[in-house]
């Protein structure tokens, strides 16, 4: 081993509650602690984001030293012996508990978060509830800013961990949301205060998932589809998302991990829905357009050299990646696909397609769909999403309130038996599948892509083109080589098809900046808003971290691997709506329905 | 000295020499490891209030490894009843700047900057032009060490050095999570000197008058002088350099109007010394400690407005970042409240003992720490003018 020396890092010895441990150098008392499996209380902490040490509750007491300090943020040093439930300890933090509640306004049972609040959590772990301190709600002006489509900010259960500005700012490179004030009046704001809807915010979500109250939580829409299901003259249409079906599972009390795809179905007809279908039809769909466009945008790069053609062509599947290029890179939007993501591409076909073949009147049709994400519902609501002549997606609703609303109707999830989606446009293949991972839209395309322009099968073993599977934290370049090409491709011969696939806004904004400069030759982009891709997506259960989207993740392609079908392409509903109603791929119907523009929005 | 009279020093504002920068100029020959030893001979204690020894300071930031230093001197005086080192800057501005080359010099420093408080912007245009005038010489005598001038912007969070660093590197003022403490991680993260202004002047007259002349003034725990600002109930408020580890009935006796109850020694972030223990508390770092302010009360004064006052500008001060300093500040005032006003008993004043104790153990930094002394000495010395 070469490496011996720099790769053992120095090992500190210290005794936490009377238990000796050796930890590496630079790992803080909390980490130490939780290898003990000591467990101790945490608030402004997350495993994805940087310490801040700003709410103290997990404080701990050190030998020789006068202060708690807080575990988070404290590296441990040789010979530290630290007490983690020690009389002092205790007090202090039940004391910073109590000071949090005061400023929280906490009428818990009227509260969205009721019972998966990490403060609550707290709260009954201390044994609060003596009111020991003043209550500071009354005399605060808080601001409840509810005027999005997505995300409802409410000030007065804001604790002020800073979680959302550290994520807004850490993971997504947006700082939608910073610090404004200081002491009493200090809170979580925007740019000049403007409601959410007014700023660069993306609506990802991702504060939403890290939200230790109920202080950002999502617009939900449980109420109004419950309305459209009751409604005896509405036919109510489901499309589910692929990331919903691997995470849903842990909105339901089950471990991470978990592929619960013909329970979800089976829930969604329980639940009164007149037709369960899958998003992953037109993630299918998606790909055949977006493949093809690629293909007419390389050969009017390299054949016609056409100055109009923009290249590098980047996904579009994401809407906060796409508001995010709006408000960040407006000059940029032109390397976008003109795809519109899966969810709408549904939602123009299920007021068109569906409702010819199903022989039904649009106008009674309600299109919902279950995301794992907070932007679709901005999405939907934007006002070039009504191409059917109705607006595509009426409600969407995310994984989190699907759990809702299978515990309210009653149903005990693990139980339900496996069901199989509907037809005409509930089919799918893996590489639709594949599309709640980071890098699943780009191997979903390139498995495609490739096919049709050699006529063979990508030669990677059992079709896993494992170069470009993203990973959290990094922005993965990876180039394939076409060789062999079919006549009517012949100039792709030899060419280096170079990608690049990105999770996260920050390493989008990486990503593109390079564009921006023309530092990069990328052909084509995959950038997912979340860290992960969609599996993180912001309406996934909460909690989220890194060891939880693993699992996620390994779901995904173990549902990918599972498949009968596993390129798009080969998908026969796709196949029949191609025949039936759409004619070709980028023909004049797809145009119509499926494609889209982008509008340039200002940073400030 | 007599008994009664206080010891007068004039070291601080004593005058300049008549060569422009000659301590400087001189020291700059010497060797840094004996300045060092000299600074450690002394005994100096940084003159901010905390008292850290300034030569352990200078000696960490000194070892720790780094291509890029820098000295900061901590001009952002907010400290309620704390006005010298306005002063100093006024009156003796070129041995703060000495001070901080000598510094730039022992750690390795190639940059100096003042961090001056938004307040004292009407000092701007004299400060600027002695500043021109040190940055010249120090290009005449061959020495690379420029001095910039750093605005607050009022924050009174941002005196705490790593709030400071913050603002300075264009952030919003909070401190940071310590360790790294500043001498191996300050200023964009490098390793940093940060001291008091006073510090730096301090600096400079050991290095004039030799360790051993320094350390004849104060006792074995506050060695030298300190400057302090007198305010409150006495006839002669003012600006006053004292020898260290004074007992307060002397300070008193000379300050005084003849009807003091209490002295407030430090600040709001300090101690109230009630009549009864002026005699047996010494102004020093083995007693009360100071960054110079002394405010005093007479009898017509009401502790519970004063406590009230401090309460009030915390709450206000407080960054907001850490759940003891934010919330609880605001707690304690409405707390005193509640009790006068009878909505509260009394005992409920032995409940927010216990928070400022629990705010002392586990705010994040000096602020949400400090404001325990002020309220637990007002409420425990005063309980009967908190209640009635």
């Amino acid at each position: 081993m070469k490496n011996d020396q720099t790769d053992i890092k120095n090992q500190i010895n210290l005794t936490i509650d009377g238990i000796q441990v050796s930890v590496d150098e630079g790992k803080t008392i909390l980490e130490a602690a939780r290898e003990l499996n000591i467990h101790i209380p945490t608030l402004c902490y997350h495993e994805d984001l940087c310490v801040a040490g700003n709410c103290r509750v997990c404080v701990v007491e050190q030998e020789k030293v006068r202060s708690l300090p807080a575990s988070c943020a404290t590296p441990v040093s040789e010979g530290m012996v630290i007490h983690t439930n020690s009389m002092k300890v205790r007090l202090a933090r039940k004391h910073i508990v109590e000071l949090l509640l005061s400023e929280h306004h906490a009428d818990c049972t009227k509260c969205y978060k009721n019972g998966n609040c990490e403060l609550q959590g707290l709260a009954s772990q201390m044994l609060t509830g003596d009111h020991m301190f003043l209550d500071l709600v009354p005399d605060q002006k808080y601001t409840i800013d509810m005027f999005n489509t997505a995300i409802i900010k409410d000030d007065s259960r804001c604790i002020r961990c800073q979680r959302c500005v550290r994520t807004c700012e850490e993971l997504q490179g947006v700082s939608a949301l910073g610090v404004a004030y200081r002491g009493n009046r200090m809170k979580i704001s925007t740019f000049f205060e403007h409601p959410l809807f007014e700023v660069v915010c993306t609506n990802c979500g991702q504060c939403v998932n890290r939200c230790p109250t109920g202080a950002l939580i999502e617009k939900n829409y449980i109420d109004q589809v419950w309305d459209a299901i009751y409604d005896p003259n509405k036919h109510v249409v489901v499309q589910t998302a692929p990331a919903v079906r691997i995470a849903l599972g842990e909105a339901l009390g089950m471990p991470p991990g978990k592929i619960v795809t013909g329970k979800m179905v089976s829930a969604l007809k329980r639940l009164g829905f007149n037709a369960v279908l899958d998003t992953d039809f037109t993630a299918d769909l998606t790909i055949i357009e977006e493949g093809h466009e690629l293909l007419s945008r390389l050969k009017g790069a390299l054949v016609d050299k056409d100055p109009k053609v923009v290249l590098p062509m980047a996904t579009s599947c994401s809407p906060g990646w796409i508001k995010f290029i709006e408000h960040t890179f407006p000059e940029l939007l032109g390397n976008l696909s003109t795809c519109k993501s899966p969810q709408q591409m549904f939602g123009a076909l299920v007021k068109t397609y569906y409702c010819q073949k199903r022989k039904l009147d649009a106008k009674n049709v309600v299109s919902v769909s279950v995301m794992p994400c907070t932007a679709k519902k901005f999405e939907a609501n934007r006002p070039e999403m009504r191409s059917s002549g109705y607006k595509d997606v009426d409600y969407v609703l995310t994984t989190r309130e699907l759990g809702i609303m299978i515990k309210q109707a009653g149903l005990d999830f693990e139980s339900l038996p496996e069901e199989h989606f509907d037809s005409l446009m509930g089919s799918s293949t893996g590489a639709a599948v594949i599309f709640g991972s980071t890098g699943g839209v780009m191997e979903a395309a390139i498995r495609t892509v490739y096919e049709v322009v050699t006529g063979r099968e990508i030669p990677f073993e059992g079709l896993n083109i494992t170069p470009v599977r993203g990973t959290e934290g990094e922005v993965r370049e990876a180039s394939l080589k076409i060789e062999k090409v079919k006549p009517e491709w012949k100039f792709l011969e030899g060419v280096e098809l170079k990608c690049v696939v990105a999770n996260g806004l920050a390493h989008a904004k990486k990503v593109m900046q390079d564009v921006k400069d023309g530092k990069a030759s990328y052909h084509f982009i995959e950038i997912m808003a979340c860290p992960g891709g969609c599996l993180g997506g912001g309406g996934q259960p909460i909690p989220t971290n890194l060891e939880i989207r693993t699992k996620r993740k390994q779901a995904i392609y173990e549902e990918d691997m599972g498949m009968a079908l596993r390129k798009s392409h080969e998908n026969p509903e796709v196949q029949l709506i191609y025949k039936d109603f759409l004619g070709q791929p980028l023909g004049h119907k797809s145009h119509e329905l499926l494609h889209t523009h982008y509008t340039p929005r200002k940073r400030y | 000295m007599s008994d009664t009279k206080l010891k007068r020093v004039d070291l601080i504002f004593g005058e300049y020499s008549n060569v422009k920068y000659k301590v400087l100029s001189e020291t700059m020959k010497r060797p840094n490891e004996e300045i060092l030893e000299d600074i450690l001979e002394s005994g100096l204690r940084g003159r901010g209030g905390a008292g850290f020894p300034t030569a352990m300071k200078w000696r960490l930031t000194a070892q720790s490894p780094s291509e890029e230093k820098y000295v900061i001197c901590n001009a952002d005086e907010g400290e309620p009843g704390t006005f010298k080192d306005r002063e100093i800057l006024t009156r003796v501005p070129r041995k703060v700047f000495s001070g901080m080359a000598i510094c730039g010099k022992v750690i390795g420093a190639q940059r100096g900057f003042i961090y001056l408080r938004g307040e004292y912007k009407f000092m701007l245009p004299e400060l600027m032009k002695e500043l021109d005038g040190y940055n010249e010489h120090a290009k005449s005598i061959g020495l690379d060490f420029p001095i910039e001038i750093k605005l607050g912007s009022g924050a009174y969070i941002c005196g705490e050095e790593s709030a400071l660093f913050e603002s300075m590197e264009g952030m919003r003022g909070e401190p940071r999570n310590k360790p790294p403490y500043p001498t191996t991680s300050g200023y964009l993260g490098k390793p940093t000197v940060i001291n008091n202004v006073e510090t730096f002047v301090n600096v400079m007259m050991i290095m004039r008058l030799g360790a051993v002349q320094f350390k004849l003034l104060g006792t074995t725990d506050s060695r030298g002088s300190k400057v302090f600002s007198v305010s409150g109930d006495t006839p002669i408020p003012g600006i006053y350099e004292l020898e260290l580890g004074m007992p307060l009935d002397r300070f008193v006796d000379e300050f005084g109007d003849g009807d003091t109850k209490a002295v407030q020694v430090g600040g709001a972030s300090g101690f109230c010394v009630p009549r009864k223990k002026f005699k047996d508390t010494v102004i020093g770092f083995e007693g009360v400690p100071t960054g110079g302010s002394m405010m005093l009360f007479n009898s017509s004064r009401s502790m519970y407005h004063v406590l009230h006052n401090y309460l009030d500008f915390f709450e206000e001060e407080s960054c907001g970042q850490c759940t003891p300093c934010r919330v609880g500040c605001q707690q304690l005032r409405k707390g005193i409240q509640a009790v006068k006003k009878g909505d509260k008993q009394s005992h409920y004043l032995d409940q927010l003992m216990k928070l400022s104790e629990s705010m002392k153990l586990t705010a994040k930094c000096g602020l949400g720490q400090s404001v325990a002394n002020s309220f637990s000495s007002i409420v425990y010395n005063f309980k009967e003018e908190m209640i009635y």
